[in-house]
């Protein structure tokens, strides 16, 4: 967020296939230098926005500024953004050293050059000496990282990544996450990443748009979006969160709006414990337990209301499995400061997985 | 395992007797047709032949109409290929990404002169030039081939592409590629073997086409046609002979390079 200039623009974008509106009506500023997340379930128009920024789409309606200049009609090889593919799209009969050096050949950078700058790239993405290597003859990891050379040689402006992650495996994965986000720095490409991995998103992102039926839900930092959920599926998407309908909130909080508390903000304390100023508190009935290891996670029947539970999470500082288990049955008492309560907008509420 | 293995093996006795019955009784006519182009009798088949002699092949490299007709052959199967290889590779990629309305009706419709008799097409070809006014020459021979070489072309490259990821073409693009630098370096290198043996394919056959030759062409003679005339002189068996031994060889090497390309690629 280098003096907040912005890299890519959409206005009211649309994108409707038929019937089906992939996009429906996206605005959003992605800025300079910036990590920027698109995260949302499958078929929720992340992807289709990042094709639009590409150039691979066009869209029904609105328009796409980059660094303030519309797009529109402008093919994918004018556009000055390049691509790394979730299934990577490297040119399988062309060497590593070939595949990065692609898009200088087509802009015929001279040969020296491009072999110098085809070398830097392959060593800050780690596969020096595998210039002659055929992609056949590599593994995933390394595919990807030809991949990501493959665009950044270039120097876009901005570096559009397709769920670049999701064929590898978890531990790959998550050391992949670090390095993207290493590279991103030292090269200072605005990165925008489509991703469906909440975890994912947190980790990387500078700022994050949650997508849900070709709409954005939320934009903000990954804290923002964590702490502040704006609706009840960014609140249930991202993280795992207890959404309170308002008949329940009425008893608890004395309001009528729909709220979401963070499973890990609420305290299990004894029925009888006191309740600390700008806080509230709602009695209950531990109905489930389930050990985690690092964490225990309750279930909670409220007295108040007895079809509604509220989802607790437990780090296991000074218990052991055998003291959460007897827990179960138990009359308990839930303590959560005022200001860890969101009231959400009413949208689509993501079921509990798990408990 | 021992005894499975042995078991398989004996049903496989009779099974490979009645394929090698086959195969000869495929092949040996094939076989008759070598021998008696160096019989030295000229028009009488006595088996076995009475003499061998290379004399046939001197009388038949002497006529010049065997070889105004390999000529002909050999001009019509290059230039039907070459058309073919355009037009069957530019179908190929316009069906295989677009989806349209009458997307499967136009694959089919470029199928079918190959799946119609021959004979089917050369009444409707012949009748369609005719009406059309053009005289029957070699162009004509060239249109007759040409719609069924395009289909060997096509299904070629056709299957070629479907195993070819799409998003090498959008990457490509991104990389700043246009679209005609884009067929150079990313497309034609994925079709090129499938592009090879569909033109492999493509001029063997044309090489060797009578039925819808006959059709189309005027006074022209290509080389199959030529052999069909001969055998009304029996005088000339053996020359015959010698001849189809010249379209053997020629049809064999591309039949078998093609053949080797696709299997390289573990394609049919």
């Amino acid at each position: 967020m280098n003096g907040k200039s912005v890299a890519v623009s959409l206005v009211n974008v649309r994108r409707h296939f038929g019937e089906v509106k992939a996009v429906d009506d996206v605005s959003l500023d992605v800025y300079d230098g910036e990590f920027f997340s698109m995260l949302g379930p499958s078929g929720s128009g992340k992807t289709t926005c990042l094709r639009l920024i590409a150039g691979f789409e066009r869209p029904s309606g609105g328009q796409i500024l980059l660094h303030g200049w519309d797009v529109g009609g402008v093919p994918p090889y004018d556009r000055d953004v390049n691509t790394v593919f979730q299934d990577y799209a490297l040119f399988p009969h062309m060497t590593v050293g070939r595949n990065v050096a692609y898009g200088l050949m087509i802009k015929r950078v001279p040969k020296a050059e491009r072999e110098r700058r085809v070398g830097e790239m392959l060593e800050l993405v780690r596969l020096s000496g595998m210039e002659n290597r055929k992609p056949s003859q590599l593994s995933g990891g390394q595919r990807q990282r030809v991949a990501l050379a493959r665009a950044l040689v270039n120097r876009p402006s901005v570096l559009l990544l397709d769920e670049p992650l999701g064929a590898l495996d978890l531990k790959l994965r998550q050391q992949m996450q670090i390095e993207l986000k290493n590279i991103q720095q030292q090269v200072g490409i605005t990165f925008i990443y489509v991703t469906h991995d909440q975890e994912e998103a947190l980790t990387m992102s500078d700022r994050l748009a949650v997508f849900n039926h070709g709409q954005i839900e939320q934009v903000g930092s990954p804290a923002e979006v964590y702490e502040r959920p704006a609706t009840t599926f960014v609140a249930g998407f991202v993280g795992t969160s207890n959404v309170i309908d308002a008949g329940v909130a009425r008893q608890i909080v004395g309001e009528a709006a729909t709220l979401s508390i963070r499973p890990e903000k609420i305290h299990l304390s004894s029925p009888d414990a006191a309740v600390p100023a700008e806080s509230y508190s709602v009695h209950g009935t531990v109905q489930d337990v389930v050990y985690l290891g690092m964490y225990t996670r309750y279930l909670v029947e409220l007295e108040t209301s007895p079809r509604a539970h509220l989802a607790v999470m437990q780090q296991n500082l000074e218990t052991t499995s055998m003291d959460v288990l007897t827990i179960r049955g138990k009359r308990v008492q839930l303590i959560w400061r005022r200001d860890f309560t969101r009231t959400l907008q009413r949208t689509e509420i993501v079921e509990e997985s798990g408990v | 395992m021992r005894s499975d293995a042995s078991f398989v093996n004996r049903a496989g006795i009779g099974l490979r007797a009645a394929s090698t019955a086959v195969l000869i009784f495929l092949h040996f006519p094939i076989l008759l047709i070598f021998l008696y182009a160096f019989n030295t009798e000229e028009a009488a088949y006595t088996f076995p032949p009475p003499g061998l002699t290379f004399d046939w092949f001197g009388v038949l490299l002497k006529r010049s109409d065997f070889w105004n007709a390999l000529g002909l052959s050999l001009v019509v199967a290059l230039v039907s290929t070459m058309i073919a290889v355009v037009l069957g590779t530019l179908a190929a990629l316009a069906i295989y990404r677009s989806k349209f309305f009458g997307r499967d009706a136009i694959s089919l419709m470029i199928i079918l002169p190959i799946a119609l008799p021959g004979i089917v097409t050369g009444i409707a070809l012949r009748s369609a030039l005719n009406i059309s006014g053009l005289n029957f020459s070699f162009w004509t021979i060239v249109i007759g081939h040409a719609t069924f070489c395009v289909v060997t072309v096509y299904n070629n490259v056709v299957a070629r592409l479907r195993r070819t990821n799409y998003s090498q073409v959008e990457a490509s693009m991104d990389l700043g590629a246009s679209i005609w630098q884009t067929f150079r370096y990313v497309i034609l290198p994925n079709i090129a073997t499938a592009l090879l043996a569909g033109g492999m394919l493509s001029f063997a056959l044309s090489f060797d086409e009578v039925i819808v030759t006959t059709f189309t062409a005027g006074q022209q003679q290509t080389l199959p046609i030529w052999i069909f005339s001969q055998l009304q002189r029996p005088r000339d068996r053996p020359v015959t002979n010698v001849a189809a031994l010249f379209v053997v060889a020629t049809t064999l090497v591309p039949i078998l390079l093609a053949y080797r390309f696709t299997r390289e690629s573990g394609e049919t």
